[in-house]
């Protein structure tokens, strides 16, 4: 079986994030960017599904611009064994990624779809059950565990939902997209990184995969979040309970 | 004969040696501190060196007091050559707090700047480690240079020892007071005067954090030329007193280069205007050199101005392991020819410390499981150009990968992870701090023989405790540390003088980046000849005639009590 995994280039996690004086999205530019961390971990649960025997190649995949191939060999450093690079100039909303990611599906035939359960720039965990949407796959979203049965051919996952755990039987094909407890994802090694320097990626372009991409959705405004103000210290207990009533409104 | 004349008085004295001075029960109102140990090539910087100490007392004691004080100074001269330990007493010469004084200071400094509230006065009394305790009354808080210049000039009339304060992150006892000294501590003095984008010159007051500094010019799109372990602490004008080493010196050089002016106030109360923001100037001696790495002992550095490099985009780190010393030495090597204009940081960590880490600090994990290698290295790149920058890295350990050099090695994928590989380097004195008693030796050494050091200690001490080494590889700095369940006369008499003899028979400095504050104050001549401690300690009753800055500290306590 094979397991496709999409990955995504994002602004570094531990980046402040700064936001365009036109206020038109944030500032890129000479910025870190690394993998969406939730891509990290569905990696790296399909590279231990892959070790366990369970499946037999990992193709991971990323679109956008070309500096995406830089985070594909990323994933290729972690243990990946192929790369599918799709080009694609401008914004790629979830609905554009889940059409590319739907034809990609149908040329690569894949057991399984793992995917980080959101990107960490957008905020907008959609892309996972618009596949599986398009695709009519079964999906299980914010998975906290993943246990593979390769002869009924069944996913078994555990989700995190509010104030416990849901377990899911899926029929594979299927989609899961991982939370941030699932596993931790590996370090890039020496002598992988080496590895991975001749391993392959191949590109498309999105005419190849014949899809249109529609812009569904338009950024109006990005503004940063208030300041907060400065705190003061007040000098008796009347004055907090007076603050309190009167200018908090909580009491 | 004499030799053995001379181990009988150690052996006689560490037996009488019964509190444990690193548990700092006797710090309140003596201090024991073994002096220096005598090597053969010691013994003759000991014999030059008293005459010129004659000279220099002859000229300048004139009264029957001061005669006595000769004699005392002598003897504890003579004492200190042999291979006993002395006691450090409070100097007489310094006066005890009046109510008179502290109405004074109220009244220069305002009620509440004036702190003698017992909590308080306990954390300034104490350094970080808890290793060092001091005994004062009185904590000032000046908020202007006009105002240490009040106290400065005050304290000197009424010979009121002094001790300077930043953010008490020392390890060598030398921002806490040894007895009832008075604390001036200048954190309110926390402003940033200016920022030069074109030049990258900042100018700021000595009590700002160095944190503060970083994420201030971190907006402006630059960095500190220095960084250190305890950045959330420590004050920048405490870093300049201590010459505070660190991270980044591989690459950025020492304060004495990126310093390029300071503002300092004399014992006297008198203010050094240096604060210069010149990359050039050769006009006659450059004193500002003298409050670099002085420790406070000359004057109280209040303003600061520091040229600080750019940041840089793109940052790489590796973690590598290593088979043996010389191939990270051979690392070394090649990073520098290889790397050059990005390397950035060069540390180096020993299987040990590794070790240390993983026990006793939480969510770290081995970088390179399953196994466990006899050395790591960091590697850590800044450049201006990512995918260049990148490239040449990956190419340079590939390379040193083929060749032998590095048996294993992971490469920082994103921030998160070049942190946690940063955080294994950074979290040893962490780890060490949890794991019992430690003894920290902090030693510049040539590169080649670095690790020999820690080797015979090891073996020196056998199972009795745990020797690890790391430190910044780059700059030939080994922190040597014992780890020992708790703190133990035995095992600390077969460090030292031992650690002292052979990092001087090495040529090294038993001082990197420390400083030498009141633990290695009586060490300096392990490092530095009896004529240049000579010329330190006139320089010092020059700038400082009553020494009431700083006192038991940085210059041997035989030069030093004779003032």
């Amino acid at each position: 079986m094979k397991i496709m995994v999409p990955i995504k280039r994002v602004i570094d996690y531990a980046v402040k994030i700064r936001v365009k004086p036109d206020k038109t999205g944030v500032e890129t530019s000479n910025v870190k960017m690394s993998m969406n961390p939730f891509c990290e971990i569905a990696l790296e649960e399909a590279l231990r599904i892959k070790e366990s025997g369970l499946a037999t190649e990992v193709v991971a995949v990323s679109m956008g611009p070309t500096q995406c191939v830089d985070t594909l060999r990323t994933g290729l450093a972690m243990g990946a064994e192929r790369g599918i690079y799709v080009e694609a100039k401008g914004d790629l909303f979830p609905l554009s990624v889940a059409k590319i990611l739907k034809k990609l599906i149908e040329i690569e035939k894949p057991g399984l779809l793992i995917l980080g359960k959101q990107a960490i720039d957008d905020d907008c965990n959609q892309t996972g059950q618009m596949v599986a949407g398009l695709l009519g796959w079964p999906q299980g979203t914010f998975a906290s565990k993943v246990l593979l049965d390769k002869e009924k051919q069944v996913a078994t996952v555990e989700r995190e939902v509010d104030g416990g755990l849901e377990t899911l039987c899926l029929d594979l094909p299927a989609v899961i997209t991982t939370d941030l407890r699932l596993n931790q994802p590996r370090y890039a090694t020496l002598p992988n990184i080496m590895k991975a320097k001749s391993k392959v990626i191949k590109k498309f372009t999105l005419l190849d995969l014949n899809v249109e991409i529609k812009p569904d959705l338009e950024i109006v405004e990005v503004r940063e979040p208030p300041k907060r103000k400065a705190g003061v210290i007040v000098s008796s207990v009347d004055e907090l309970i007076d603050k309190l009533r009167n200018e908090a409104h909580v009491i | 004969m004499e030799k053995w004349r001379a181990a009988n008085r150690l052996l006689k004295y560490s037996s009488k040696l019964r509190c444990d001075r690193r548990l700092n029960l006797c710090y309140v109102n003596s201090i024991h501190s073994s002096a220096l140990g005598l090597t053969r090539g010691f013994g003759e910087t000991c014999k030059q060196f008293q005459p010129l100490i004659f000279r220099d007392c002859s000229k300048t004691l004139q009264e029957p007091v001061d005669r006595s004080l000769f004699r005392d100074a002598c003897r504890i001269q003579y004492r200190c050559f042999g291979f006993l330990a002395k006691e450090v007493k409070r100097s007489p010469l310094f006066s005890t707090l009046s109510a008179d004084d502290i109405s004074y200071f109220k009244r220069i400094l305002g009620e509440k700047n004036v702190i003698m509230d017992e909590d308080r006065l306990v954390t300034a009394n104490t350094d970080w480690m808890g290793k060092y305790k001091g005994s004062s009354k009185l904590l000032l808080q000046p908020s202007s240079t006009k105002e240490v210049s009040q106290i400065l000039k005050y304290c000197n009339s009424r010979r009121l020892a002094v001790v300077p304060q930043g953010g008490n992150t020392g390890l060598v006892g030398g921002s806490v007071p040894v007895f009832d000294e008075v604390i001036v501590n200048v954190g309110l003095m926390n402003n940033i005067i200016a920022f030069d984008k074109v030049s990258g010159i900042l100018v700021c007051e000595a009590g700002c954090i160095l944190e503060n500094l970083v994420s201030f010019l971190d907006n402006q799109g630059f960095i500190m030329p220095l960084d250190l372990g305890a950045k959330g602490s420590c004050q920048i004008g405490g870093n300049v007193s201590t010459n505070a080493g660190g991270l980044r010196l591989v690459r950025y050089g020492s304060l004495h280069g990126s310093v390029l002016g300071l503002e300092a106030v004399l014992a006297n109360g008198e203010v050094l205007d240096m604060l210069g923001t010149l990359r050039k100037d050769n006009t006659g001696y450059d004193l500002k050199h003298l409050f670099i790495g002085s420790e406070g002992s000359l004057g109280i550095v209040t303003k600061v101005s520091i040229l600080t490099p750019p940041k840089l985009s793109s940052v790489n780190v590796a973690f590598l392991a290593c088979r043996d010393y010389s191939s990270c030495q051979k690392l070394l090597q090649e990073a520098k020819r290889r790397l050059g204009e990005i390397l950035s940081a060069f540390e180096f960590l020993d299987e040990e410390s590794l070790n240390l880490v993983l026990n006793h600090l939480e969510g770290v994990r081995n970088p390179l499981p399953p196994s466990m290698h006899k050395f790591y290295v960091l590697i850590e790149t800044t450049g201006s150009d990512e995918s260049n920058d990148k490239e040449k890295l990956e190419a340079f350990l590939l390379h040193s990968m083929e060749i032998g050099l590095i048996s294993d090695g992971v490469l920082a994928q994103d921030i998160n992870q070049a942190s946690s590989f940063w955080h294994i380097r950074e979290g040893v004195p962490e780890a060490l701090m949890k794991a019992g008693a430690v003894y920290k030796y902090d030693l510049s050494l040539p590169v080649q023989k670095m690790y020999d050091l820690v080797e015979e200690l090891r073996i020196a001490l056998g199972h009795s405790a745990k020797v690890i080494g790391y430190g910044h590889l780059g700059d030939g700095n080994l922190h040597l540390n014992v780890s020992a369940p708790q703190y133990d006369d035995m095992i600390l008499a077969k460090i030292e003088p031992y650690v002292y003899e052979w990092t001087s028979k090495h040529h090294g400095s038993i001082s990197a980046e420390h400083g030498l504050g009141l633990m290695k104050a009586n060490k300096i001549f392990y490092s530095k000849s009896a004529e240049t401690v000579q010329v330190m300690a006139s320089i010092k009753k020059l700038l400082d005639p009553n020494g009431i800055l700083n006192p038991y500290k940085v210059l041997p306590h035989c030069v030093s009590s004779d003032g």
